[in-house]
């Protein structure tokens, strides 16, 4: 491979969002025919940094360059033109055109420029779908009516309609069944043999391994490994690239082993929903920080949220002091003393318009209240008392919370129910898009409130804090819990080896995988 | 709207575990107030601004007629019907929700408060069944809205189609006259309290409730909460969808108070009532600041809205511009307040 220049070479892309640096010099370099996989943790930039290959993101700074020239993708028709076509993990198509015309949306072959030749365009959509492997989905049927995998075919072929030379696919198995999965390794398979680059993004390694050639690995920003060999990486390596270990992680330290908590204050009896997680059962105590450990897709979040109300589950029940909870009401859960720090906390927990103290008191308003009247010293007072509490700066709970940082951000929703005096504390990511500095302080901070009896369940992708901060882990993987352990029993390869072990169809895949090869 | 470093940014963006130095400091706290109340302010200063400019216009063409009592009288008056439909649809477009029937439930309170049977009741029974009517549409809305999942534009719109049917069936396209002296009087001269016609009394009293309850009341508090953040709302324990329905059943309300103002005030009730009225009333809204997202707004803004829009028409009027000529400059001003708001809003 390395006598030719590479078919595409990225350096230094760098791009920031307000409040964010979303990429940070990243390099990246692509031969023709090969198999690229980018792996990273959600927010470490793989999908800026596909969006700016696809030219929907401008890059701050950085070079591009193609097939030897320096190239700037000004627009996504511009990479469409070079040959870089993008497959969404979103598929982008129209539901309510026909499969010819998403495949020829924009460039429909015409007569006298604009008269579009419906009939060409459906032939040419079947030779292309029957080189995929797929001739059974009809050119005319409109694209709604198609399954999710066969919707991807069609986005497949939206992607060779055009002379493309590299096609991004974005999680492109995420939505797919196992036999699904085999077929669009065929494809993948027969691109990079007529010498096709892809660069293909997926959290499954195993899949990385089946069809990938080199892989570069994204963690905050940055590059941190660039074109290793996909084969022969050792799993371990390849996530501690991920996970990151310069991260020095202070943990406040736990009650001492043999501790007696009290009853437990929540009970989650074969809690399930159907395609996200099992049926799961789990108990909390007050003083007890329960951690869920797992990869990106484990339904860790989902768990939380259906324990929480704001998902309906499709069984089981969860029981606060032994009361059942009415399924998918959040306003039942946070009355018998759930609270939830979600893990979009911009999106799903602030009003990012207001003060600091409309957020903490907006789920304790009609405390400050007489006949809906608002005391509003008395509810300033509450807040600045709470976020005190919480040491949240600025002490001033009259700013926008727009204009904390992210570690402060979440001491308000944190104070918020404080202020509730919540009895169960529901954290998903804690530290997401919170500075390595004030990470350790939200740790104190958390387990100071689970000793002052607050029960806390801990969702987290980063195995260290998990492992740091819980007194017992729950390990997940695929929507089902494989192993359930005392935290201080575990450490961080025991855990990932139980969070990665085993595929769905680990057997097979092997096999194919070796017949491929041979 | 990022805010120029308030003292309080100052210590970095995460002063982290060091110990600030016991920040103990009630007067940082004026600081970043202050910033917002003047910024507040300085919206409705430049809305009082382009008020003053018009009352300036008027007073320049038409020295004597538009700045006689009578006129400034009817200039409040005429403000004062929108108006009250306005402050109930700024309560519905903060919360991220827009009526497009206020128009349509004006007429058919009008009418339904000014049958004949109606009117056997006395005042009090116009003024029930007028309110009671507004509320009615209100209510289906706000159930289609909350409850039955249904987009704020199309139930709305699917009201304002049926309430002016409903409107029209009942008066038979005929005007129904208002013959209960108690109404009548209110649009004449000799109940003025003080120089001030009583519409525009109950127009300015309102006001201050919707503005006590927009900014002293777990209900203003929730109506932002849902239109800044429906899902964090919903996650922080807030009922969404009854605020929601509460909102709708508000805006109605308004609309049945309106109808018996404009009974008052024009004597009659007719299907033709409030024509276009959720236009003015959006437009108003818009004008004073009020996000068509939802989450920021304010009622003062509103008001001025309304009062700059009739202060226009009157100018117009007086100088005998036709209609069609209103209408253009209408559309103008609000491009031009939208993009002066853009602006200021993406500076600051």
């Amino acid at each position: 491979m390395a006598p030719e220049p590479s078919l595409l070479s990225m350096s230094g892309i760098t791009k920031s969002f307000p409040g964010v640096r979303a990429l940070d010099g990243v390099d990246l370099e692509v031969q023709a025919g090969e198999v690229h996989c980018l792996l990273g943790q959600n927010g470490a930039g793989k999908s800026t940094l596909i969006k700016v290959l696809a030219g929907a993101h401008q890059p701050d700074d950085g070079q591009i360059t193609w097939r030897g020239e320096h190239i700037t993708l000004k627009s996504p028709i511009a990479a469409m033109r070079l040959g870089i076509a993008t497959i969404y993990q979103e598929l982008d198509l129209v539901a309510h055109l026909s499969v010819a015309e998403n495949v020829f949306l924009g460039h429909e072959p015409t007569t006298a420029g604009f008269v579009v030749r419906g009939r060409d365009a459906r032939s040419a959509t079947a030779t292309l779908l029957k080189r995929l492997g797929h001739p059974e989905i009809d050119p005319a049927r409109l694209v709604g009516e198609l399954s999710a995998a066969q919707q991807q075919v069609v986005s497949m072929a939206r992607a060779l309609s055009h002379d493309v030379r590299l096609i991004v696919m974005d999680e492109p198995s995420a939505a797919l069944d196992p036999d699904e999965v085999d077929n669009l390794f065929r494809i993948v398979g027969d691109l990079t043999a007529a010498g096709v680059a892809v660069v293909y993004i997926s959290h499954r390694l195993e899949e990385i391994r089946r069809i990938g050639d080199r892989v570069t690995v994204l963690k905050d920003g940055r590059a941190v490994a660039g074109g290793l060999p996909a084969e022969s990486t050792p799993t371990r390596e390849i996530v501690a690239l991920m996970t990151g270990r310069n991260v020095e992680y202070v943990f406040p330290p736990r009650p001492p082993a043999g501790t007696e908590y009290p009853p437990p204050v929540l009970t989650v009896e074969g809690l399930a929903r159907d395609g996200e997680f099992a049926p799961l059962d789990l108990e909390l105590r007050p003083g007890e920080i329960v951690g869920l450990a797992g990869l990106v897709g484990s339904g860790r979040s989902e768990i939380l949220e259906t324990v929480y109300g704001a998902r309906r589950p499709s069984a089981g029940r969860v029981l606060v002091d032994g009361t059942p909870l009415r399924p998918g009401s959040v306003r039942s859960a946070v009355r018998a003393g759930l609270g939830l720090a979600p893990e979009e906390r911009k999106a799903q927990a602030l009003l990012m318009l207001e003060s600091v103290t409309r957020n903490v008191t907006v789920s304790t308003l009609s405390r400050f209240a007489r006949a809906g009247w608002l005391d509003r010293r008395a509810e300033r007072a509450a807040a600045r008392r709470a976020t005190r509490e919480l040491s949240l700066r600025p002490d001033n709970p009259d700013v926008p919370v727009r204009t904390l940082s992210g570690g402060n951000q979440q001491k308000a929703v944190l104070a918020r129910w404080l202020l509730r005096g919540c009895r169960v504390l529901l954290l998903d990511e804690p530290t997401r898009g919170v500075d390595i500095g004030a990470r350790a302080e939200l740790y104190a901070v958390v387990r100071r409130l689970a000793d002052e009896g607050l029960a806390v369940l801990l969702v987290s992708s980063e195995v260290p804090e998990v492992l740091g901060l819980a007194d017992r882990v729950l390990v997940l993987r695929e929507g089902l819990v494989v192993h359930t352990a005392p935290a201080r029993e575990l450490d961080e390869h025991r855990v990932l080896d139980l969070v990665m072990e085993g595929s769905p169809v680990p057997t097979q895949s092997v096999t194919e995988e070796g017949s491929a090869t041979s | 709207m990022t805010q120029p470093a308030t003292p309080a940014q100052q210590g970095g963006p995460d002063a982290g575990p060091s110990p600030a130095p016991a920040a103990d400091a009630p007067a940082d706290g004026a600081g970043p107030l202050r910033l917002l109340w003047a910024r507040a302010d300085a919206r409705t200063l430049s809305l009082l601004g382009v008020l003053a400019v018009l009352v300036l216009i008027g007073g320049i063409t038409k020295p004597d007629e538009f700045l006689d009592t009578r006129n400034l009288q009817l200039v409040l008056t005429l403000s004062s019907i929108i108006g009250v439909v306005t402050v109930g649809m700024t309560f519905v477009i903060m919360s991220g929700g827009i009526d497009l029937s206020v128009g349509a439930i004006v007429a058919l309170s009008s009418v339904w408060a000014s049958t004949v049977a109606t009117q056997e009741f006395g005042f009090a029974g116009v003024l029930f069944t007028a309110v009671l009517v507004g509320v009615g549409c209100g209510l289906v809305n706000g159930v289609l809205i909350a409850y039955g999942g249904m987009v704020p534009f199309i139930a709305t719109l699917a009201m304002l189609a049926s309430a002016r049917g409903l409107a029209l069936h009942i008066t038979g396209g005929k005007t129904q006259t208002v013959s209960i002296d108690g109404i009548l009087r209110l649009g004449n001269r000799d109940a003025y309290v003080l120089g001030v016609p009583p519409l525009v009394l109950v127009f300015a009293a309102v006001t201050v409730i919707g503005w006590l309850v927009l900014n002293r009341t777990t209900f203003g508090r929730r109506t932002v909460a849902v239109g800044g953040n429906a899902e964090a709302a919903r996650l922080a324990g807030i009922d969404v969808r009854r605020q929601r329905l509460y909102l709708y059943l508000l805006s109605g309300l308004c609309c049945g108070i309106a109808a018996f103002l404009l009974l008052a005030l024009v004597g009659s009730g007719q299907n033709t009532n409030g024509n276009l009225y959720e236009l003015d009333a959006i437009a108003a809204a818009i004008i004073g600041g009020t996000l068509l997202s939802g989450g920021r707004g304010t009622i003062v803004g509103s008001v001025l809205g309304v009062l700059i829009f009739t202060t226009i028409s009157n100018i117009f009027a007086l100088n005998n511009l036709q209609s069609d000529v209103q209408q253009i400059a209408k559309g103008a001003i609000i491009v031009a307040a939208v993009l002066v708001q853009r602006r200021t809003a993406s500076t600051t």
